[in-house]
């Protein structure tokens, strides 16, 4: 493999072929795999924590500057402390219940919104060797998956015995309904491209060519497609309609209290965060670096960077975005949003794909065109 | 006016005119809504703006007084003025088929007063509870509170309206009639709401994400300011009328000092004008300012909020260096101004002068023209000319209906016949059109601010008056423009050093009248939107 020719020093492939095998050497096959099972879940729950709370404290901060505010500054350095803190405070609080609710659904809905989240966060290569799933059907399961949080958010709105929630959660059924199509199609574009469902051919398969530059014009309607669609799936302004605190107090978690709520906040972040990593892995070449074929010092150059951290860099920058967008546009209609998904987006992501194909058909890929591996 | 006369006598014969501080007539309170429909209906000067109304307690007789003007000129004003005797069960006839904006206020003078109007098509109280026990307005109330003790019981609300009909053989009949249908899916939205702007509760029935109706329930912070100034001395009231519209607050408090002022005929000095005129535009500009922060946090842009909030900070500052006061100043006081400005005053104003404008220009490229904003205002809540003169809506939201309603302009007061500046009217009537006035008129108040600034006169700033300030029998009115609309004062003297009737006419109780209006059949976020558009206060409506 030509990717064994450049010198990586500070991947993790190393360390967890140790682990493995030293695990092997020492015990049955049964036992070593349980083990690396529970650690890999252990590090996944670490690792999902980590992001929510580093993102949480980002989107304060980068929000503070773009509102000419200061943003956290007291507890800890910068206000470093303030996310574990509120974390400490959402764990200690009161969890209510209301009466007149439908209290098993009530208390259920959280977790359909947390295990969704996370079923999907699981299935996202963060590195080498850092993937703990590597599904054939990746993109679908992908896809699939995180749509189940709807089912949570249905939940949560009907057992609140709220009619606040109620709305909230209906525009959110109609929100996500539609914008799953688009960022489903969106992905299936790609699909096309690159002839694979299971995410570490696609990577593999964007070593010296991005998808975003593979495809060209295609692969760009998609890749902003599936940002807006994506956006607009993490229920986040301006597509923040089921929540929008302005009419309908908090939409489908205004009755939630202490860390059921904290639930639907992580959950918020964490699909902020997987909607941009399939983003990075699909349209950005995942944790690849930055190559270009028969460069070598210059590839040498960016493969010292280690794949994880081209992984989260690509992540971040497309969370910002997400978060420049959120901060400046007002909130759309629930009629406006569904025009834009129905009149707008559905019909050029159609047309896209077909697109796609015959791009793909008659070689006009970028890949084709300049014999790019 | 000789012709106004003349229609007056020809309509009601027994009609009596007198040229008090305002042309004043009354008439029997049979004959009143003829005489109203007349003079509204009156053809080159129609009196279709029905600027206050006021209930009054007169002793032996329970009356209202209605400010009237014409809405081309209203500068033409008329007090009408009718009573009934029967105190046990007073009947006066509604005004409301010809002055929409008269509805909650007979609705008010009910709760207050306890007169019942016949024909108002919906006679519940406004402001107090139903089961309130007595009227608080009348001289004769009894304040004990075991009376009326305070309830911690949680009420359910009852959407059913009582009123009193007259048939058509002229029986009088009273009636309840449901609020809203049976079947109907009512949110409610307030009285906690983060997007009421205070304590304002709408009952909203909806379909699907549709509004059918809306019914307003106000009262949550009425503090009985009238009934408490009726036994305070003049000073002692000016701080009231900061915590109306606490937004337009120096305004406000210019509108009592100058009615006090006419009345009592106290000479105001130049220099206290001139700083009276600059504070009041500082103080629109900062109410306009929050107003668009509002405005565009209620359609989710919370970061154009607190720019607008960055910038009225400023104002603020200059306000706190003045006098110590940032919302609420107290600057005004009868006579002139309580603070003198500070040294660097003038260079701290004209230093904001070019940074709101370059402010104002970066509002119009950030949210002026995105695209989903247009989406959200253009074409949303139109508010038609008719309807605006109808529901007595002023200020920004008046004029982008296209009506000339600025006081400033008809009937100028303190320095704003020595300035040039535009009247901001749009025709269009939508919350677009309600959002680009307000952006206009802080450029404007900026061009006035101008004009005053560098030459603000040295002497007195506030007028000797004497220790204890007694006002000679009679009605005043004072009407300004503060930065919602028209404010006005009324004060019914009977030459003691309390007024006998102290009336607020607050912009915002019109601008929410015209809600359930403007709002039905537009959807539910809609609402919120042009409630931001519309911009109330709610402390205003409730006094």
């Amino acid at each position: 493999m030509m990717l064994l020719n450049y010198s990586q020093p500070l991947e993790l492939t190393k360390l967890i072929k140790w682990f493995d095998n030293l695990l092997r050497a020492s015990l049955p096959e049964f036992w070593t795999l349980l083990i690396e099972f529970v650690v890999v879940a252990l590090a996944l729950l670490a690792v999902y924590v980590v992001v929510a709370l580093l993102l949480i404290y980002a989107e304060r901060k980068i929000t503070a500057f773009f509102q000419a505010r200061i943003g956290p500054n007291r507890a800890g350095k910068w206000g470093l402390l303030q996310s574990p803190a509120d974390m400490i405070k959402i764990l200690l609080k009161e969890i209510i219940k209301i009466s007149r609710s439908d209290r098993f659904l009530f208390f259920a809905a959280p977790f359909f919104m947390i295990v969704a989240s996370f079923a999907t966060f699981a299935a996202i290569p963060f590195g080498q060797s850092l993937h703990a799933i590597d599904f054939n059907i990746g993109v679908l399961y992908v896809i699939a998956i995180s749509s189940l949080g709807i089912i949570g958010v249905f939940l949560a709105g009907w057992s609140s015995n709220n009619k606040y929630s109620m709305i909230g959660a209906m525009r959110s059924g109609a929100q996500f309904v539609s914008y799953e199509l688009s960022a489903g199609f969106a992905l299936m574009t790609i699909v096309v491209l690159s002839g694979t469902m299971q995410f570490s051919e696609m990577i593999e398969g964007q070593r010296y060519c991005w998808n975003i530059f593979n495809g060209h014009i295609s692969s760009l309607i998609a890749f902003v497609i599936y940002l807006i669609s994506g956006h607009a799936e993490t229920n986040r302004g301006p597509f923040d309609l089921p929540e929008a605190e302005s009419e309908l107090t908090a939409g489908y978690h205004t009755e939630y209290s202490g860390i059921m709520f904290g639930y639907y906040y992580l959950a918020e972040y964490l699909n902020m965060f997987v909607i941009a990593s399939i983003a990075t892995t699909v349209f950005l070449g995942g944790y690849l670096p930055f190559e270009i074929q028969g460069w070598d010092g210059f590839n040498q150059i960016m493969n010292y960077i280690p794949s994880y951290v081209w992984f989260f860099g690509k992540t971040f920058v497309l969370i910002f975005l997400s978060l420049w967008v959120r901060w400046s546009f007002p909130r759309l209609r629930i009629d406006q949003l569904l025009n834009l998904e129905w009149k707008y987006l559905l019909p050029i992501n159609l047309l896209n794909i077909v697109l796609m194909v015959l791009l793909v058909l008659t070689g006009l890929t970028l890949k084709d065109l300049f014999g790019i591996l | 006016m000789e012709d106004i006369k003349k229609l007056i006598l020809d309509t009601v014969k027994d009609a009596v005119i007198e040229e008090k501080q305002k042309l004043t007539v009354t008439v029997e309170w049979t004959k009143l809504p003829l005489l109203a429909k007349t003079l509204r209906n009156n053809k080159d000067l129609p009196f279709d703006f029905l600027v206050n109304l006021i209930g009054v307690d007169r002793g032996e007789e329970l009356g209202v007084n209605y400010l009237i003007c014409s809405s081309k000129d209203l500068s033409k004003e008329i007090v009408l003025k009718t009573s009934t005797t029967n105190r046990e069960n007073p009947l006066l006839y509604t005004v409301t088929d010809i002055y929409e904006s008269a509805h909650y206020s007979e609705r008010e003078v009910y709760a207050l007063l306890g007169i019942r109007f016949i024909n108002n098509p919906d006679m519940r109280k406004f402001f107090l509870n139903s089961d309130w026990k007595g009227f608080p307005l009348r001289k004769d109330y009894d304040t004990n509170p075991d009376i009326n003790p305070v309830s911690i019981e949680s009420k359910e609300i009852q959407d059913i309206a009582p009123r009193i009909m007259e048939t058509e053989e002229g029986q009088l009949l009273e009636e309840t009639v449901k609020v809203f249908e049976d079947d109907d899916y009512v949110i409610n939205i307030g009285p906690q709401h983060p997007s009421t702007h205070g304590v304002m509760h709408f009952r909203v029935s909806l379909d699907g994400e549709n509004i059918k109706k809306i019914d307003v329930h106000s009262g949550y912070i009425h503090r009985g300011i009238e009934k408490l100034s009726e036994s305070l001395t003049y000073p002692q009231i000016l701080h009231f009328t900061d915590r109306l519209d606490y937004l337009s607050a120096n305004m406000n408090r210019h509108a009592l000092c100058m009615c006090i002022e006419q009345a009592a005929e106290i000479e105001v000095p130049l220099r206290a004008q001139y700083i009276r005129t600059i504070m009041d535009e500082l103080n629109r500009i900062d109410s306009h300012c929050l107003a668009w922060a509002t405005h565009t946090n209620d359609l989710g842009a919370t970061t154009a909020f607190i720019y607008g909030m960055r910038e009225r900070e400023v104002i603020l500052q200059i306000f706190e260096k003045t006098c110590g006061g940032r919302l609420i100043i107290n600057q005004n006081v009868v006579g002139g101004v309580m603070f003198d400005i500070y040294k660097d005053f003038q260079k701290d104003v004209k230093a904001f002068i070019p940074y709101m404008r370059e402010k104002l220009a970066e509002y119009d490229r950030f949210f002026s023209h995105n695209v989903i904003a247009l989406g959200r205002m253009v074409n949303i809540g139109h508010l038609s000319k008719e309807n605006a003169i109808a529901y007595g809506v002023t200020g920004p939201a008046g004029r982008a209906s296209g009506w000339s309603c600025d006081i400033r302009k008809h009937i100028p007061y303190a320095l704003y016949d020595q300035v040039n500046f535009k009247e901001v009217i749009r025709t269009e009537g939508d919350s677009y059109a309600r959002y680009l006035n307000r952006l206009d008129e802080i450029e404007q108040s900026l061009c006035i601010i101008e004009q005053l600034i560098d030459n603000i006169p040295e002497g007195e700033i506030c007028a000797k008056t004497k220790p204890i300030i007694r006002l000679p029998e009679g009605e005043y009115h004072a009407r300004v423009e503060a930065a919602r609309g028209e404010f006005g004062v009324f004060i019914e003297s009977r030459g003691d050093k309390f007024p006998y009737r102290l009336k607020f006419r607050s912009p915002s109780m019109q601008l929410v009248s015209a809600m359930p209006l403007i709002c039905k059949g537009e959807k539910i976020a809609d609402f919120i939107g042009i409630g931001g558009s519309m911009d109330y206060v709610i402390p205003d409506i409730d006094r």
